[in-house]
């Protein structure tokens, strides 16, 4: 049902059969330049905070390639999947609410699970854990 | 031949003649009857030869209605290997005390309970329901198919494919010993350096692939191909249900794909995500599975509690009560069932808060639950309601899954379930309620359902003594289980010391019997209603007086489902459409357009049975020819325009005015 077969039938498909206009923002040529770019220029500056060193501190790295990683993720959402709050009436977006709240429970769930994992656990030192049987 | 190991190796990876069981008489046995029934099911192909057919009309169909079924006739065969397991299990336990080492040896036992729990789970559960789905979903939207036919077929055949990789570790080589979620660090390269986990990694992955695809389609069904006037708030619950169900898959099995990766990675490349040393953990393996696993449990009950409110309706006469609460307690569900993962591992070493919090929302979700069940009682309060073999599952199921979901909310509370973790009582536990939901769910769709997709009633004799047999065997079999588990009988033990234990196992192995003897009556009920199929057929299409579109058309439906699309303006559409005194169209017919049938989907699957096989036995050249060729012909179907066309305005006119004089012909 997805691919366009020009027979005179087609015109007779009822409304079940083809949604081909579905309202989904097509790229331009500009749009996908200025995504390309940006992608460019994002997968471009974290190499750079590495291999250059200009921070001193790993954590800070880290956490700066993380949320590089992160508008990289919206470029290619708005410049590659055309997403706008109006794309597929508004289906789009809330599939990407959605995820993000998921997402978002997982990952700070998580982390705060695994953060609390030896809560309950007896303290020890390094070197008792070392020799563990 | 022999004279070359370099070669050997090269070709065979680890595989050796030891890897085949010769020395297990148990597997040797089963094996020759396996043979034995296969090339029985062979002969007989061929002797009517139904090879052409076969292929023309099953292997490569893109019908949603004929995957459906198949996905049923696949869960159907893989419970028979599930319940072998089960009843040797319940043998073994009764058996085995005091010195008495039974007749399983625990790297058996091991296996066993292992492909008890994989098989059951996502070989025979997730196949009915999703079979179901797949049937039913079009016709009760007034769709002529799914929206992807193609990737239907595809999905079928990958979770296929998934069982068959399962199923051959039976006889080469062997399953994993660790338990159906394959928990490291016994799970990793180090614990577990033989083949089993890999059995699992790659039969998941294969399925998974499957699954989640058809996931994809269905939601995209949903959304997009909705009878026109069918708003959401006017979809049938069962759909609705789906609907959810489907999300939970597209959101949560990615989450278990990519968790066997990396439990795949330590194995293959020596990482250590989830390793003992060197900065790996194995918690965040139990962790991130179980954020995958809490929701599968809703995908699998989620349906069936579609299916028990279309059944309540139906068999009571009456509309549903409370659809909008029921609508919105599913939604609620959907997102619950992403906050509380953590309930499966109370006892991991997590302080008072994060127990506190992941009890807490354990308990919240029984509130929705518990609405969809004062829904159901209110909606047969007062109903005319007719105790078909349907309603049976219904009702058995409304008594049976409270009590499961009772203990449930027993092992929410965390200082309880420090005593009851990993012991029997949480599998008398997650069995009462998924043999109480999912299966009697299912149980009840099938009954429902089946005269719809073949055109003639199940025989409702043998279905009540399956009911039967199933109620009464489920609580013989399973509360000695609770009772066990309360005096602290951990799960997945293969001998036990303490005698005066024995008579419980003894009693649940004679539960398990009865079982048996439902699974049996269930056979039988398939067998004796297609040898009286004419007196039980049904020429209406519309044999329980039933509320939604899928019985407006005949049974079993034409290939396009519906010649016209339905308008919907109530839900319980077809009801209303009575109700109003519908008439059928009879005239008006127009060509309908159809998706061809390929045989691509079942040949990606056979290819990747080939690259799972290649990886788990280290024949890395099989592994790669496989990946490409999948790749290979993946894009060579891309090429493929000839995959649609019409049905002509004729033989629509022809098929249409047959069921008129079918019609005709009753009144």
């Amino acid at each position: 049902m997805s691919s366009h077969s020009h027979t005179p039938a087609h015109a007779h498909h009822n409304a079940a059969d083809s949604h081909h206009d579905d309202g989904a923002a097509h790229g331009s040529f500009r749009g996908y330049m200025t995504g390309f770019l940006l992608s460019v220029v994002l997968t471009a500056i974290p190499f750079w905070l590495v291999m250059s060193g200009v921070t001193d501190s790993r954590a800070l790295t880290a956490v700066l390639v993380m949320g590089l990683g992160a508008i990289q993720i919206v470029v290619h959402m708005i410049f590659f999947l055309h997403m706008n709050p109006r794309s597929e009436g508004g289906w789009t977006i809330m599939a990407l609410i959605f995820t993000l709240v998921l997402v978002g429970i997982l990952l700070a769930g998580s982390l705060w699970v695994m953060h609390h994992l030896n809560y309950n656990m007896m303290p020890m030192s390094p070197e008792m854990m070392k020799n563990m049987p | 031949m022999f004279s070359n190991p370099d070669l050997m190796k090269f070709i065979f990876g680890r595989l050796t003649l030891e890897s085949l069981p010769f020395h297990e008489p148990i597997l040797v046995v089963t094996f020759i009857a396996v043979m034995i029934g296969a090339l029985a099911v062979l002969g007989l192909i061929t002797y009517y030869r139904f090879w052409g057919p076969l292929w023309r009309d099953w292997i490569t169909s893109v019908d949603h209605k004929k995957i459906g079924i198949m996905y049923i006739i696949l869960a159907i065969i893989m419970l028979l290997r599930g319940f072998s397991d089960a009843i040797m299990m319940r043998l073994q336990q009764a058996m085995a005390f005091g010195g008495n080492e039974g007749y399983l040896p625990p790297h058996h036992y091991d296996q066993i309970f292992t492909a008890h729990g994989v098989i059951m789970i996502f070989f025979v559960a997730m196949p009915f329901v999703t079979g179901l789905m797949n049937y039913v979903v079009p016709l009760q939207i007034g769709a002529r198919d799914v929206s992807f036919p193609f990737l239907n077929n595809f999905s079928f055949w990958m979770t296929t494919a998934g069982a068959i990789i399962i199923m051959l570790s039976l006889f080469i080589g062997e399953f994993a010993k660790t338990g159906w979620l394959a928990y490291p660090p016994l799970s990793g390269i180090a614990y577990s350096p033989d083949v089993g986990v890999d059995y699992y990694i790659w039969g998941l992955q294969v399925a998974g692939i499957g699954t989640t695809l058809s996931g994809i389609n269905l939601i995209a069904t949903i959304v997009k191909m909705r009878a026109p006037g069918m708003t959401f708030m006017k979809m049938p619950i069962f759909t609705w249900t789906s609907l959810v169900t489907n999300i939970l898959i597209v959101a949560s099995f990615p989450v278990l794909t990519a968790v066997l990766a990396l439990l795949s990675l330590d194995r293959y490349l020596g990482m250590n995500f989830f390793t003992n040393d060197l900065g790996g953990n194995p918690m965040m393996y139990v962790n991130l599975i179980w954020i995958w696993g809490h929701p599968e449990v809703y995908i699998l009950v989620l349906p069936a509690f579609g299916i028990f409110s279309e059944v309540v309706s139906t068999y009571s006469s009456k509309r549903l009560f409370g659809y909008t609460s029921m609508v919105y307690a599913t939604c609620v569900i959907m997102i619950l069932s992403y906050l509380v993962w953590l309930h499966h591992f109370f006892t991991m070493g997590s302080g008072a808060s994060v127990n506190a919090f992941f009890g807490i929302t354990t308990m919240i979700i029984s509130i929705p639950t518990g609405a969809k069940m004062f829904n159901w009682l209110f909606t047969m309060y007062k109903g005319r309601i007719r105790f078909d073999v349907p309603m049976l599952w219904t009702v058995g199921f409304m008594v049976t899954f409270t009590i499961g979901g009772m203990t449930g909310v027993m092992l929410a509370i965390p200082p309880a379930d420090f005593v009851l973790h990993n012991s029997l009582f949480l599998i008398a536990h997650f069995h009462n309620v998924i043999i109480g939901g999912v299966l009697f769910g299912i149980f009840a769709g099938i009954n429902y359902w089946f005269p719809k997709a073949f055109g003639f009633k199940l025989d409702p004799f043998w279905g009540k003594v399956s009911f039967w047999f199933w109620q009464i065997g489920f609580f013989v079999a399973f509360m000695p289980l609770y009772v066990l588990g309360l005096m602290g009988v951990t799960r997945r033990v293969s001998q036990f010391e303490d005698p005066s234990l024995q008579i419980w196992f003894v009693i649940a192995a004679i539960g398990a019997g009865m079982i048996a003897v439902g699974i049996a009556a269930f056979l039988i009920q398939l067998f004796v209603s297609f040898r009286n199929r004419e007196a039980l057929r049904d020429e209406t299409g519309d044999p329980w007086d039933g509320r939604t579109l899928e019985w407006s058309t005949s049974s079993p439906p034409p290939e396009y489902n519906f010649a016209f699309t339905p308008i919907v303006r109530d839900h319980d559409s077809w009801y209303d459409m009575k109700k109003r005194g519908h008439t059928r169209p009879l005239e008006g017919f127009r060509p309908i357009h159809m998706p061809k049938n390929t045989g691509t989907g079942a040949i990606l699957a056979a290819i990747s049975i080939g690259f799972a096989f290649g990886m788990i036995w280290h024949m890395w050249w099989l592994a790669i020819i496989s990946f490409v060729a999948m790749i290979a012909v993946a894009i060579g179907h891309t090429f493929n325009y000839n995959r649609d066309f019409f049905i002509p305005a004729e033989t629509v006119a022809a098929t249409e005015n047959a069921r008129t004089r079918l019609l005709a012909g009753q009144n």
